[in-house]
């Protein structure tokens, strides 16, 4: 028998396992992209445009061009050698429209579009030379306030890949309303925000001659962004590799290339040098956002709590240039049992950058918006919102009539009710107190994609012993590093030091963008699938060894432990890995593996990550002041890789909920067009004294079909209903319902 | 960005000499201000005046049974002194209300006064300020107004003074020194900051060249009939929405004196002595208390984004009445307001 501490160092998969980066991290010696150094580094500092809408008159660059140390400056009256068509332009996560161009034209589409590159040997000249250039404008009319364009609002006409567009009505919907016996119908707005990762975007660009480009980008897919520096600047594939070992945060706002990297890569081709170029934060808020929107949910039931029709409809801003879509009513056809079912989506443009992909973008705000009306519904029947949830609970996808491969949202339900103790909760709202501040539990559903996408990976095992994973996969903080690092060694029994993942090129084996919660089941399954083939040729060595003690095994009947081959069933007999190798005079072993979805299982099932979010709150009666003493995520996700990186997700996750419930929002002029609040001290989000007690549950949920790793993802999971079960909890505490997220202290104090 | 000289003065001479005759030299102690405003080409002052090595950084008591804080003293160190936790804890409390551990350890007393406000359209040099370019009008007025004035404004601003210290200092009655060309003066802390009114760029009463020395309180007698409350917009690491300071001298279950100081409201601390007197001689009655925050918002005035701060600084100035009153002030890392 095994001691459990045993099994415990047999198996990486499922082990806390700090990050194997850690040390790089903490210690300064992880690389972020501008801080690769490069010989006689030029650096690029960007002119934004400070109207929404309208031309450049004139540029007077004079004053900025006398600045000592100035080599160049870069605006439309140049404009570099580029491809023409928008298909060029167009990234592999692109909207459909027309991809933005930067310094191509002297048209203005938004407030802080780039109009001029300063080119300078220091980064102060560059900075000195920027503030000096000066623009005149024929400014035109501009519009950044959604609601005024609601009216306006429209189907986007061609639709983006890869996003579901709103599933056709089922039953009807209306009439199925208007006959029934509980109904509730609410307007909801989740105003912009925006990623604001620590790490600001940067390009080095490096010029290495002969054509050749080495490209060290913050950026979520390399592969991604190699792709667009071919295609836009006619470029060779072999001629541009692209970096990003480190990213610090992204939340999505690093799946498309942003501005930064063309401008680095212009530069450094028409000046034939090595060009550097960093966003200030301000400029941060002026690349995709999480859109504003409008939503209207109308719910109804009978009079046993069971939903007898979903409406929703959704409006969303974009940019006057794409349409940027986004799954935001379609979960509402998933979530529940519902016979009736209605839903649309609309999108609105504004003079703003194209919004882009934020963490769970869709989820996290139609689910969060779908959980408030559930909320909401729940005292319209008079049925405890939890109870209400698993009276509606779905026991398939009633959007594509498939399976689940598998769904444990009923034990996510209860095991986060334990632990927030619902059973505490009084049914009225304003019905618990403590001194001033009123006590309220509410909570959420939660649901994202569990995807498994097309993912290629090598792996190469050493004759000493060491294991080379390699993905073009990145790390935006998740942790990709280490659980694959977890997988190689798992696979070929080795200690985790002995694994060495290599990630963050593009030169590497194919990777979609780090997006989606879709790289631990993707990559993941893809470094197995070539440590299996290592494993399989390792084995064929071993067996064919003169005197081999597995000669007479299967693959099946050996294990891989401590960097040795051993029998299962008698572990004496065994050889160790350097042993095989010298013996077949091998140096390394390399193997590829690759996965992609089933399509053959696509037809019949549909895999979802699902949570329930608890939330406490208490709110002062007077002030208005919110505080979160608790937070409970529960969170069914497959098979968990590292408890310790995934816990770290779910907490991310919730916290930028909290962020979405009570503090993050642009705050725009919209008679100027311009985002105010455009820095960290007024964009708010949580601050330590807002984070109190999360507590993360992992349900116990096996999943044979989802990836072959089992693995669902966690990215995405830990946002989605986390603000809902926010704003129900407050609503539960003060009675009062606010539908304009975030929940600030002047909609508690005017409701 | 903007080119500047930079000048480190020895002594304080010699920093009112680097000052003399150039109204854009500007004063760099903590720089936990200033440097931002230079970064985003806020300010651009063409000569630094680095006073971070002259002798300013000593408590002293006074003759009269005060305590002297040198311009250069930092936020964390007035904070945590022990004569200003015992003394003054109003005065600790409202530091350690504000910012973050970081930045008061580099902010000093001095710097705390001069702070400039947190207008988003006094930090955005694209936009319309005559805070920061004097004629150029005000955007904030119909535009992003959450966190402005209510009380004090004019037509030219409704920029808020940011400070949390500063409230505090207002209700204690706090002098600041000053030495400059024409020698030492005394700034009572009432006029030491000013109204926008036709000249907003003038955030307060110093004459050019005039350099802060000190600030100097008063004996105080609050006892811990005291508090400060701040409401903002995360429970940290955010300005006031509203805060109010408030010192009440107890004495056999009767107000004998009154302070009352509110910061986010207004382009300097807000104190109004009617509503002070109000109080006076009157047992701690919560209708009275309302009536002094009418008294104190009788002129309040929204600009839109901010109406809701009437109702909010009405129910803080309440609320902290009743904790100076019952002797319970608040406790800065409780985010429960008692």
């Amino acid at each position: 028998m095994q001691t459990s501490s045993e099994i415990a160092e047999l198996h990486h998969i499922g082990r806390p396992t700090s990050r194997v980066d850690g040390r790089l991290k903490v210690t300064g010696q992880a690389r972020y992209a501008a801080e690769y150094a490069a010989h006689q580094v030029l650096y690029g500092v960007v002119v934004s445009s400070t109207i929404a809408s309208g031309h450049l008159r004139s540029l007077d660059i004079d004053r900025a061009r006398a600045v000592p140390g100035v080599v160049e400056i870069f605006t439309h009256q140049h404009p570099p050698k580029v491809a023409r068509l928008d298909r060029s332009w167009r990234d592999e996560v692109a909207p459909p429209g027309h991809p933005f161009r930067p310094l191509i034209s002297d048209h203005i589409l938004f407030d802080g579009q780039p109009i001029a590159l300063v080119v300078a040997g220091s980064y102060e000249a560059a900075r000195d030379a920027a503030s000096l250039i000066c623009a005149e404008y024929a400014v035109e009319e501009h519009c950044t306030e959604l609601e005024r364009k609601r009216s306006e609002a429209y189907d986007p006409p061609e639709k983006r890949n890869g996003i579901p567009q709103p599933p056709k009505p089922r039953g009807d919907a209306e009439k199925a309303f208007t006959a029934a016996a509980h109904r509730f119908s609410g307007d909801y707005r989740v105003n912009a925000e925006h990623h604001n990762p620590m790490e600001l975007y940067a390009t080095t660009c490096v010029y290495e001659g002969e054509g050749k480009l080495t490209i060290y980008e913050k950026t979520q897919g390399s592969q991604n962004s190699q792709g667009y520096v071919t295609s836009v600047f006619g470029l060779k594939p072999k001629n541009v590799r692209v970096i990003n070992h480190y990213v610090g945060g992204a939340f999505g706002s690093g799946l498309r290339p942003n501005y930064q990297l063309f401008l680095a890569v212009m530069a450094s081709i028409e000046l034939k040098r090595s060009v550097r170029v960093v966003l200030s934060r301000s400029q941060m808020f002026y690349l995709g956002y999480r859109p504003d929107n409008y939503q209207t949910v109308s719910l109804a039931a009978d009079d046993r709590g069971r939903l007898v029709s979903i409406m929703h409809d959704a409006t969303a801003a974009t940019s006057q240039y794409e349409d940027y879509q986004e799954s935001i009513v379609n979960w509402s056809a998933s979530l529940y049992h519902c016979d009736n079912v209605k839903l649309s989506y609309a999108l609105a443009k504004l003079n703003t950058a194209t919004p882009c992909d934020m963490r769970a973008p869709g989820a996290a705000v139609g689910v969060t918006i779908l959980e408030c009306a559930m909320d909401e519904l729940s005292y319209e029947v008079g049925i405890d919102p939890l109870e209400l949830r698993r009276i509606n609970f779905a026991d398939k996808d009633e959007s594509s009539g498939k399976l689940f491969t598998s769904k444990a949202l009923l034990e996510c339900y209860r095991e986060g009710a334990q632990a927030i103790d619902w059973g505490r909760r009084r049914p009225q709202p304003r019905s618990m107190r403590d001194g001033h501040e009123l006590i309220g539990l509410g909570m959420s559903s939660g649901m994202w994609d569990a995807f498994l996408m097309k993912a290629a990976a090598k792996a190469r095992l050493t004759a000493d012993g060491m294991l080379e994973v390699s993905t073009a996969a990145s790390d935006i903080g998740t942790g990709t590093w280490t659980i694959l690092a977890q997988i190689g060694a798992e696979a070929l029994g080795l200690p985790l030091e002995s694994v060495r993942p290599n990630i963050g090129d593009s030169s590497l084996p194919s990777s979609p963008v780090e997006g989606g919660s879709w790289t631990a089941a993707s990559n993941g399954s893809a470094v197995q699938a070539a440590c299996e083939a290592v494993k399989a040729t390792l084995f064929k060595h071993a067996r064919k060894m003169a005197n081999s003690p597995l000669s007479d095994a299967s693959l099946e009947e050996v294990m891989f432990k401590a960097g040795r081959i051993a029998r299962k069933d008698d572990p004496g007999r065994s050889l160790s890995i350097t042993e095989v190798m010298h013996a077949a005079d091998l140096d390394e072993i390399v193997e590829n593996g690759k996965v992609s979805p089933s399509t053959l299982q696509a037809k019949k099932y549909i895999s979802y990550t699902h949570s329930a979010v608890f939330a406490e709150v208490r709110v002062d009666d007077e002030l208005g002041i919110v505080r979160i003493p608790k937070i409970v995520c529960a969170a069914a996700a497959g098979r968990i890789l590292n408890p310790k990186t995934a816990r770290s997700q779910i907490l991310g996750g919730v916290v930028m909920g909290i962020g979405m419930a009570l503090h993050e929002e642009a705050m725009t002029d919209h008679r100027l067009g311009k985002i105010m609040n455009h820095n960290l001290a007024e964009y708010h989000i949580p601050a330590h004294a807002d984070v109190a007690d999360i507590e993360v549950i992992f349900v116990d949920e096996q999943d044979d079909k989802v990836s072959p790793l089992g693995v669902k993802g966690l990215g995405e999971i830990g946002i989605v209903g986390t603000a809902a079960a926010v704003a129900n909890a407050i609503f539960h505490a003060t009675g009062k319902r606010v539908r304009d997220l975030p929940i600030t202290i002047d909609k508690l104090i005017a409701a | 960005m903007n080119r500047f000289e930079y000048v480190r003065a020895g002594s304080v001479g010699e920093a009112i000499k680097a000052l003399a005759g150039m109204p854009d030299a500007r004063v760099l102690a903590g720089g936990t201000n200033l440097v931002d405003l230079m970064k985003y080409d806020v300010a651009k002052p063409s000569r630094v005046v680095d006073i971070n090595r002259l002798p300013l950084k000593s408590f002293s008591e006074t003759s009269s049974g005060g305590l002297r804080i040198g311009a250069l003293v930092t936020n964390s160190e007035v904070a945590w002194d022990q004569r200003v936790v015992k003394r003054y804890p109003l005065l600790s409390s409202a530091i350690l209300a504000g910012a973050s551990p970081q930045l008061r350890n580099a902010a000093t007393t001095g710097g705390n006064l001069l702070q400039r406000t947190r207008c988003y359209y006094f930090y955005d040099p694209s936009t319309a300020c005559n805070k920061r370019t004097p004629g150029s009008g005000c955007a904030a007025i119909g535009g992003v107004n959450r966190m402005h004035a209510i009380l004090g404004m004019s037509d030219q601003c409704i920029a808020v003074h940011p400070s949390d210290m500063c409230v505090a200092l207002a209700a204690l009655d706090a002098t600041v020194h000053v030495e400059g060309p024409n020698g030492p003066r005394v700034i009572n802390f009432s006029e030491f900051h000013r109204l926008p009114a036709n000249e907003p760029q003038q955030d307060n009463t110093m004459q050019p060249g005039e350099l802060v020395v000190a600030v100097e309180l008063p004996p105080s007698d609050f006892g811990s009939n005291h508090t400060y409350i701040k409401v903002r917009d995360r429970l940290s690491y955010a300005f006031a929405l509203v805060s109010v300071a408030a010192a009440l001298r107890m004495e056999n279950g009767v107000i004998a004196d009154a302070r009352l100081a509110l910061g986010g409201v207004a382009h300097r601390p807000w104190r109004d002595h009617a509503a002070e007197e109000m109080l006076r001689n009157q047992k701690p009655d919560e209708s009275q208390f309302r009536r002094c925050a009418d008294r104190i918002l009788r002129e309040a005035k929204g600009q839109g984004g901010n109406d809701f701060k009437i109702e909010l600084a009405r129910r803080t100035i309440v609320r902290a009445l009743r904790q100076a009153a019952a002797g319970t002030p608040q406790v800065q890392s409780d985010k429960t307001i008692s």
